[in-house]
């Protein structure tokens, strides 16, 4: 069990400044999603808290306790890597047990562990194969039960499933939600895809170029994204973003087509106008805020993404549940949700009512 | 797949022509060595050119192994090989291990003085080094040959040790060090055991080299108790006028520990081709 804090961490390599100021309180027993796009830092700081990259400045403390220099087999931490990481020469039961083997753990402690996480995991039949003699899915849980046979009081994550394939990811994804609902321990996990943030997490940090943009609940990145790119990282497909020039205190597209909504003093310095597809509808002439033609409609069965093209604005993408009769070429009238629309200011930021 | 393999007879039957000639071309020496050390003297020349010796003969075997030094300056050669296989192979592993797996001040200035020690033609240096030997008083010591091989062989085997590593993911080590290793444990429990193909490739490749080395050894060695045996191969060409028989059966004979000491590394050697596998 433990509570994680970083305070006002900062990471270089020699002089590249590669994350400053990140400050960052994880409580026992979260399930925290580091996301971004890749590149923004999330495995540097994920490694830091593992003691695998030592931390230029600020504190790392665990349970108020400072951690920035003690070694990694002293945090009580486990770890999956995105690569795995099985030891090649040993056979599934021993990669397992490792830590124990390595603690001097008694045999058969060790090995009722091992059984016990194995058969969690579906495992028992491969105790004695090779990582080599393993398919990717099943490399995968042994990952995971390496880390679950030391009872650590914090598991990390490194892109644990971004080597598996779509079908496998998402039945993976369950089964470490499960086990988070199981253990009830602290979980730190990394990952560029959205979808495992949203479905997973308690809390998300969404991270970009070393610094922290929003840190919140899922539906609270969705609802109300703090700036341009937490709204467009968060949802999928991406939000639409058309510019806009407001006129006599309203709202005008850049293609003089008035929205009709004043704009309060808070907002008039807006610039653009985030709006998600799912927010946007296909209408009569005479609802239509805007309208083009159509020119890609994509049927998935559930949902129908129209990306229309409207005159003087540009590329649009409209969302619309279940099966839309429409195909490309066709004229559409797009009607905004402006109750659920975001204004942005020159610099990204979002601007609240 | 397999359908996609299947190619035509022809080619079939040209892969294996041009496999059957670079073998036949490779193996011709050795079959040469061991045919002409195995002709009776009185037939060596005047059927020079044959393919097969009318009549065979151990008798050369013989004489090498009982009434020449031979068995001494295998021994010496022994000894050299394998010091300075050893000494090197542990050494190469320690430096290609920091080279691969640490960064720290100067790194590439002694990456750049290892090469540089490789680009001297060693007639250049033969001179000096031979002073120094020789003002330290270890001329005519197998130690003296064991020092200057391992000197000589220690950048390559290094560079070859690097390369090893920088195949093992650093993950695994990682993995190992927060499962409770320390570096040293993960090194010795994880990274050395998969790193056993490396070290055999590089014990054989010194072993080798040591092995057939004759332009140090014919410098530093006068005595011939110390000689090694590519230097007292060329006491049959002093003593006997050229004994083309005895040359050769020993120079089978010195073929032996090779060919045992790659049979023994092929496994390694093999694994090491393939390891690559286990990464997901
Ligand atoms: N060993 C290193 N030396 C220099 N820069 C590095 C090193 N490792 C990572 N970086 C830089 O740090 C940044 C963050 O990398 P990383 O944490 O791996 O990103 P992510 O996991 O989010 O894709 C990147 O810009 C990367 O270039
Ligand atoms: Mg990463």
């Amino acid at each position: 069990m433990a509570r994680i804090e970083l305070r006002n961490i900062a990471k270089a390599y020699g002089s590249v400044e590669v994350m400053r100021d990140i400050n960052l309180t994880i409580d026992d027993g979260e399930f925290i999603v580091l996301v971004g796009p890749s590149g923004c830092g999330k495995s540097t700081l994920l490694r830091m808290i593992a003691g695998l990259e030592p931390i230029s400045g600020g504190d790392f403390t665990v349970d108020g306790k400072r951690m920035n220099e003690v070694p990694p087999r002293d945090r009580d931490m486990a770890m999956v890597f995105q690569s795995y990481a099985l030891y090649p020469h040993m056979d599934v039961a021993r990669n397992m047990g490792f830590s124990l083997e390595i603690r001097k753990a008694a045999n058969d402690v060790r090995v009722s562990k091992v059984q016990e996480a194995a058969r969690t995991l579906g495992l028992s039949k491969l105790t004695e194969r090779l990582p080599k003699q393993l398919s990717g899915g099943q490399r995968q849980r042994v990952a995971m039960g390496r880390a679950i046979v030391r009872d650590p009081s914090a598991f990390l994550f490194d892109e644990p499933l971004s080597n598996l394939d779509a079908a496998l990811r998402v039945e993976m994804r369950l089964e470490i939600a499960r086990l988070h609902q199981r253990l009830k321990a602290t979980m730190i996990y990394v990952t560029h895809d959205q979808v495992e943030a949203l479905t997973l997490a308690d809390r998300i940090v969404v991270l970009n170029a070393g610094d922290i943009q929003q840190v919140g609940t899922p539906l609270e990145l969705y609802d109300t994204p703090a700036n341009k790119f937490v709204a467009q990282f968060i949802g999928s497909p991406t939000m639409n973003i058309l510019d806009i020039e407001p006129k006599d205190g309203r709202l005008s597209l850049k293609n003089g087509a008035s929205l009709g909504l004043g704009l309060t003093n808070a907002q008039v310095g807006a610039r653009e106008l985030g709006v998600r597809p799912e927010h946007l509808n296909i209408v009569g002439p005479e609802e239509a805020h805007i309208s083009g033609t159509a020119e890609l409609v994509e049927h998935l069965g559930s949902d129908t993404n129209i990306h229309a093209n409207v005159p003087g604005i540009g590329q649009v993408l409209v969302r619309e549940h279940g099966h839309f009769a429409l195909k490309s070429g066709d004229p559409v009238g797009i009607a905004l949700d402006l109750e659920k629309a975001h204004l942005f200011d020159a610099d990204g930021r979002r601007l609240a009512a | 797949m397999s359908a996609l393999r299947k190619s035509s007879p022809l080619a079939v039957t040209g892969k294996y022509l041009a496999l059957g000639f670079y073998i036949a071309f490779a193996l011709f020496p050795l079959y040469w060595l061991v045919k002409i050390a195995i002709t009776p003297d009185k037939l060596i020349f005047t059927e020079g050119t044959a393919l097969f010796p009318s009549e065979f003969t151990f008798e050369n075997f013989q004489t090498v192994l009982i009434a020449t030094d031979f068995l001494s300056y295998f021994k010496n050669s022994v000894i050299v090989s394998v010091g300075t296989a050893a000494i090197t192979t542990a050494i190469a592993a320690a430096a290609g291990y920091a080279f691969s797996r640490f960064a720290f001040r100067g790194k590439r200035v002694i990456i750049a003085l290892m090469l540089i020690t490789q680009m001297f033609p060693l007639l250049m240096i033969i001179a000096p080094i031979y002073k120094i030997v020789a003002a330290v008083g270890l001329l005519n010591s197998l130690t003296s040959l064991i020092i200057v091989y391992t000197a000589f062989n220690i950048p390559f085997a290094t560079f070859l040790m690097q390369s090893f590593f920088d195949g093992i993911p650093k993950d695994l080590e990682e993995a190992g060090m927060i499962d409770g290793c320390t570096r040293f444990e993960a090194l010795r429990k994880i990274i050395l055991p998969l790193t056993l193909p490396g070290l055999g490739a590089t014990l054989g490749f010194v072993f080798t080299a040591a092995w057939s080395e004759l332009l140090f050894a014919l410098m530093l060695i006068n005595s011939n108790d110390t000689m090694t045996f590519p230097v007292g191969l060329l006491t049959f060409v002093s003593k006997f006028s050229v004994d083309w028989g005895q040359m050769m059966a020993a120079g089978v004979l010195a073929l032996v520990p090779s060919c045992l000491f790659f049979i023994f590394i092929q496994r390694y050697l093999v694994q090491g081709l393939t390891s690559g596998a286990v990464k997901g």
